[in-house]
């Protein structure tokens, strides 16, 4: 299939500053792109880029098989849904709705029809007459929806539109724009700063830093194999444990060694592991380090560690201990036997280990 | 639970004395202003029973006193009898010619100020900070400073002397602060407003007709009374650039008093004085109210 979404070769500055460098993203139909950075990444404005609401300094971007790099946004068959929502204040949520058929000259018995069609879908039938000042956050977002949806885009444009909303809210309203993909089967770019967001909703995934994309995947090729450590770092909550390392290549397999407070450095082998340099960052997600008696399998190794923190979360409980200087999360049952300032048993998960480079923090297998 | 442990012990040793030193304190402060209300409104008090007394009375009696035989034979000479000059028409066709300056004045300043505003708020272009900056400027040059160049200007543009060219300058000068105005007011509205009517097809104009406009109200008045009220009481411009038929209502007031030969007629300087100030009390009156409901429209609705 032809891709719905194709940029190439982007570039966009302001006078001397570069605010995307060399961006080539391309998305099939149906799919679901989420652009996901700390703020000052550049993903808004590659979102304005395919809107045509901020024109590039180089590049081409092609929608639906045309060349739209220089057609004005009203002709690029999107639709686009706001972080402020941006409903017209002095319309009712009919005519905020309406409003983009009204000015194409679409007439009036199919723009009633469309009208009632899109209130049906978002249940905002009862609403239709109000001002969106008398509406609640989660309303507003619903009608900015019905006026995105209402248009039939090739493309529908999302920028932040949950972040405005109280985080029960967001929750139910993630479930609601994933169950819409869904049924619409509609392509969608959607622009996050939270990386749940973007692991929930996405189909495919784009992670930026200064303007550069890091890298593109599927949530769970991001989440498991993170392209460098800025990614390591940014996807997952709590966030992935970064512990400096020594590797030594010995028969069977690579000896990893790491410092521990108080005692003598820990040592793991990895039978699996590549050709690796001495100095070594090794990545681990804290579901991948467990309490030894509670889980052990073929690629877990299990240590002593000191325990620093315990923090009951509910569900799990995470355990802090403290790692080659650096503090390490493990992602534990509710129930664990862990307390602080007393040594447990952790099972690392060296099947799930993911090895950075320290000097350029590219991934190393 | 900390405000209350704060608070409770000062209510409670509150005594009587300190709660006649707040009455007294409030009753002081509505006596202050009572005062200060009497002391705005006693030159307006004077000339309206100044302009209800004949000329006997006035000669004869006290300024502040009341009239002891209202008449309001001063008024209808101010209105149609008072002389300017030579002439001797009154008030009449020159608040006329005031009218036909000011409305068409306040209109187009106030329409070319809320497309200025919007550009500067909403359309930011290479260069719009200097503009602005440029425009505000205007706002701050005096009068006098440019005279002799507006006199040229309309020369130049064959409207010397006649209302279009008193409307042009009260139009140009105008301008800066309506300009001001807008884009104060248009730059509080989310980027994004624009934006979306932008993907959803509509241009320019459509955007600033269907989205902005209709949110404008409060500040739209606002222009119209600083306009109104600015245009209707110059007197500069409007001596340096009418002739005798385009004066307004401000350069006839000031020859009617000035121009009188013999006995003062107060009361018919007065009475003009009056009528040539109503329009602008007239407009404060009606549109702060319209005001005052846009405003309180906006923040019940939001």
């Amino acid at each position: 299939m032809a891709p719905i979404l194709d940029i190439k070769n982007l570039y966009k500055s302001y006078g001397d500053v570069k605010i995307l460098k060399d961006i080539n993203v391309a998305i099939e139909p149906g799919d679901f792109l989420v652009l996901v950075g700390p703020s000052g990444c550049g993903k808004s404005t590659l979102l304005n880029c395919i809107a045509g609401l901020e024109p590039i300094t180089g590049g081409a971007i092609t929608i639906a098989g045309q060349d739209m790099t220089e057609v004005s946004p009203k002709d690029r068959n999107i639709a686009m849904v706001f972080q402020s929502y941006a409903l017209y204040p002095t319309m009712s949520v009919a005519k905020n709705i309406t409003f983009g058929m009204k000015v194409r000259g679409v007439d009036q018995a199919t723009q009633d029809a469309k009208l009632k069609e899109v209130a049906a879908q978002l249940q905002i039938e009862p609403l239709l007459n109000r001002r969106p000042g008398q509406l609640s956050g989660g309303q507003r977002q619903r009608v900015a929806m019905g006026r995105a949806l209402v248009r039939d885009p090739a493309l529908f444009l999302f920028d932040e539109p949950l972040s405005n909303l109280d985080a029960k809210l967001r929750v139910e309203m993630r479930t609601e724009i994933k169950k819409l993909h869904q049924t619409l089967g509609a392509s969608m770019v959607y622009v996050t700063h939270d990386q749940i967001e973007a692991m929930t909703l996405a189909t495919k995934i784009v992670v930026m830093k200064g303007g550069v994309i890091q890298q593109i995947g599927t949530p769970a090729e991001i989440y498991n194999r993170p392209a460098n450590l800025f990614v390591a770092d940014f996807m997952g909550s709590p966030a992935m444990n970064l512990i400096p390392a020594k590797a030594r290549k010995n028969g069977a397999g690579t000896q990893i060694e790491i410092a521990r407070k108080g005692g003598e450095p820990l040592v793991l082998v990895d039978p699996t592991a590549p050709d690796l340099p001495a100095d070594v960052i090794l990545g681990l997600r804290p579901e991948n380090i467990a309490q030894a008696d509670v889980r052990t399998g073929e690629s877990y190794q299990v240590a002593d560690c000191l325990v620093d923190v315990v923090e009951p979360a509910g569900a799990d409980t995470y355990v802090m201990s403290n790692l080659g200087g650096k503090p390490v999360t493990a992602r534990m049952h509710a129930e664990t036997t862990a307390k602080a300032g007393q040594p447990l048993s952790f099972a690392f998960d060296l099947g799930k280990v993911s090895y950075f480079a320290p000097e350029d923090g590219r991934r190393l297998n | 639970m900390t405000d209350a442990t704060l608070i409770s012990p000062r209510a409670g040793t509150r005594t009587t004395g300190q709660k006649v030193t707040r009455l007294a304190l409030r009753y002081g402060l509505y006596a202050l202003l009572f005062l200060f209300a009497l002391y705005y409104l006693l030159p307006l008090f004077v000339m309206v029973s100044t302009s209800l007394k004949s000329l006997d009375e006035i000669r004869t009696g006290s300024l502040v006193a009341l009239p002891r035989e209202v008449t309001f034979e001063a008024w209808k000479t101010a209105w149609s009898g008072a002389c300017t000059g030579i002439q001797c028409e009154g008030l009449k066709p020159y608040l006329w010619n005031s009218l036909l300056i000011a409305i068409p004045g306040v209109a187009i300043s106030t329409i070319i100020g809320a497309l200025n505003g919007y550009v500067f708020a909403q359309w930011r272009f290479r260069g719009a900070n200097l503009m602005f900056a440029l425009i505000l400027f205007g706002c701050f040059i005096p009068f006098q400073v440019v005279l002799l160049p507006m006199a040229r200007m309309l020369g130049l543009m064959g409207l010397a002397g006649s209302i279009p060219g008193l409307i042009f300058v009260h139009v140009v000068y105008g301008l800066g602060f309506t300009t001001l105005f807008f884009r104060n007011y248009y730059v509080t509205i989310p980027m994004e407003l624009v934006r979306a009517a932008k993907i959803d097809g509509a241009g320019f104009f459509r955007i600033f007709w269907s989205i902005f406009l209709p949110i404008s109200l409060p500040i739209i008045v606002v222009s119209v009374i600083w306009q109104f009220t600015q245009i209707w009481n110059d007197f500069l411009f409007g001596v340096s650039f009418s002739e005798a038929g385009t004066q307004p209502v401000t350069v006839a007031l000031n020859n009617i008093v000035n121009s009188t030969t013999g006995v003062k007629a107060y009361n018919v300087d007065m009475a003009a004085a009056i009528l040539a100030a109503l329009p602008t009390l007239l407009v404060y009156v009606v549109a702060g109210k319209y005001f005052i409901r846009g405003l309180t429209a906006g923040s019940v609705k939001g």
